[in-house]
């Protein structure tokens, strides 16, 4: 069982929820921080990390000395990461999406792999939750390969909360792709509501089941609520705006800990959507 | 003519309740909202479109069926596990990054490569002067191409109309639209909040700013929650030579005037209000 965290727009609450459902899980329970380019999910859990790898993508490296600059991998190659002049050849790293059509179309042998490293992945344990994250490197723009390198970790026999990007786009696609349960955390505020809708967007695209949670629930108005009612989207939970919480969040203390009666609402929400 | 961006590396701290403020206070400017996947800018500064258009990038494969012979070459090569097969060849057309290696390797030629339409842009016109905005498609790629792409437009309206300021708001994280929306400018303005998250975000956003050597300036938004960490971060800051402009405090006017759809400048009596007239003035002298 897969259930993801996610909201479209940043700064919802993603984080606290996704961690404080990891802490009430009443089972195995693995927590992915899918936020690759801002994971905060170590902040709250505070694992103990005792793997490391580095994320590499493979790309191409050009042999001049069997080079002889017929064009073809600069031809195929749809990112412009190889660029031909007369008689020198280059290569941008930084523009290859590793499809490796340069590598199928070389007749010479004169590509050969290197990698570029996106960043590292890591995991650990938080008590008994199993927790992994990646770090994208400051300065790589492509965060999916890492994501997906995140995502790979799942273990099938533990519930698995995915704490997802902000946006719409790829990223969020991607960290939701296996989800079998969608929980969208969001604001009563008009920023709040229009992000809310282009997620909602994507998942019904994709047919996942989705449920919303308001954050912040008496900071705003009700058009989230009365949406959610029109759309048939249940509204899994409110918390109002708490000025304990939002400092415990600021110290990195998780949901829970600030404020330990909402548990139980926790618990039996993810009873509901495992359900 | 000035270019600056507005960053945060964590979501949700401000980035485009600041931005429509300063789209007030800032005297002619061209108005970017450099957030394609999630824009919220237009929501606080009512755009009227002047051109709506469509933005094309990039190709998606499609398989044309009567053609694919079911060989399985194309599911075999795609290294975004974008194909499967089920007696012909189908393509998920949102794990399709448009490399066209499939296309190029299939035997039958039984695979073209189509121009993906992937969001519209607009020129709108708002009482505070000219917004550039775009919307991404739902769950499609190529942002930082959209964001390369509207940035541009953006620098030629301001040449056309001789504007001195292009102020964008930027996307959040630090990954591919955030980077796009860096090219070329003079400075970036990042706002924080002041929690841990806020903290940690903060840094790999300045890191990045610092990796393509450009100035930056910090504000720390709703410090009040946690004025500790407010000073924790004033602190950091101070260290890596970042000067820290401004404290907004916490207000809820600002939510108010957010569900008015208007910028909380346009708020006298709001504390928020205050201290963001404060930062613009200094902002707006170096």
């Amino acid at each position: 069982m897969q259930i993801a965290v996610a909201s479209g727009k940043g700064g919802t609450g993603k984080t606290i929820i996704s961690t404080s459902l990891a802490l009430c899980a009443p089972g195995p329970v693995q927590y992915l921080d899918c936020d690759v380019e801002e994971p905060n999910g170590h902040i709250f859990l505070k694992p103990d990390l005792t793997s490391r790898e580095r994320c590499t993508v493979i790309v191409p490296q050009i042999l001049e000395e069997k080079c002889t600059y017929c064009g073809k991998c600069r031809d195929i190659c749809r990112f412009n990461a190889i660029t031909l002049f007369a008689k020198t050849i280059m290569t941008f790293p930084e523009m290859c999406h590793s499809c490796l059509g340069c590598f199928q179309v070389c007749s010479e042998g004169a590509i050969v792999r290197s990698e570029r490293e996106i960043g590292v992945l890591e995991a650990g344990m938080a008590g008994n939750i199993s927790f992994v994250h990646g770090r994208m490197r400051v300065g790589e723009a492509m965060g999916v390969p890492l994501l997906k390198a995140v995502k790979k970790k799942a273990d099938q026999e533990a519930l698995v909360i995915i704490d997802a990007p902000p946006g719409t786009s790829c990223p969020f696609v991607e960290a939701i792709s296996d989800a079998d349960y969608v929980i969208l955390v969001t604001e009563p505020t008009p920023f709040g509501l229009h992000d809310l809708k282009l997620a909602v967007e994507v998942l019904v695209n994709f047919s996942k089941s989705c449920g919303v949670i308001i954050n912040r629930a008496d900071l705003g108005d009700a058009r989230v609520e009365q949406w959610c009612q029109q759309q048939k989207i249940p509204v899994l939970l409110k918390i109002p705006f708490d000025r304990k919480v939002a400092e415990g969040y600021a110290r990195g203390q998780t949901l829970v800990k600030i404020r330990p009666d909402l548990r139980p609402f926790l618990q039996a929400l993810i009873q509901k959507v495992s359900a | 003519m000035k270019e600056i961006v507005i960053l945060s590396g964590k979501g949700g701290t401000g980035k485009t309740s600041l931005v429509g403020s300063l789209a007030c206070l800032a005297e002619n400017k061209i108005l970017v909202d450099c957030d394609v996947d999630a824009a919220d800018l237009h929501l606080l500064l009512d755009p009227q479109a002047r051109s709506q258009n469509e933005f094309r990038s990039g190709v998606k494969a499609k398989v044309v069926s009567d053609r694919c012979s079911g060989c399985g070459v194309c599911v075999d090569l795609c290294q975004f596990e974008a194909i499967s097969l089920s007696h012909v060849a189908q393509i998920n057309s949102l794990r399709c990054e448009g490399c066209g290696v499939c296309a190029h390797f299939c035997p039958e030629q039984a695979i073209i490569l189509e121009e993906n339409y992937c969001g519209n842009w607009f020129i709108s016109d708002t009482k505070y002067g000219p917004l550039v905005h775009a919307q991404l498609f739902a769950g499609e790629e190529n942002s930082g191409k959209l964001v390369s792409f509207i940035k541009r437009q953006a620098r030629e309206l301001a040449e056309e109309t001789g504007a001195d300021l292009i102020l964008i708001d930027g996307a959040p994280g630090i990954g591919c639209p955030v980077i796009a929306s860096l090219a070329s400018v003079d400075m970036v303005l990042a706002v924080t909040e002041p929690s841990q998250s806020g903290w940690h975000d903060l840094e790999r956003v300045l890191d990045l700013a610092a990796h393509f050597r450009l100035q930056s300036f910090v504000c720390i938004n709703k410090w009040d929650l946690y004025p500790e960490m407010a000073q924790t971060i004033e602190a950091s800051c101070a260290q890596r030579g970042v000067e820290v402009l401004g404290r907004i405090p916490f207000d809820p006017i600002v939510v108010a005037c957010q569900i008015q759809g208007i910028p909380v400048v346009c708020n006298e009596q709001s504390p928020a209000a205050a201290a963001i007239r404060q930062i613009w003035q200094d902002l707006r002298t170096r």
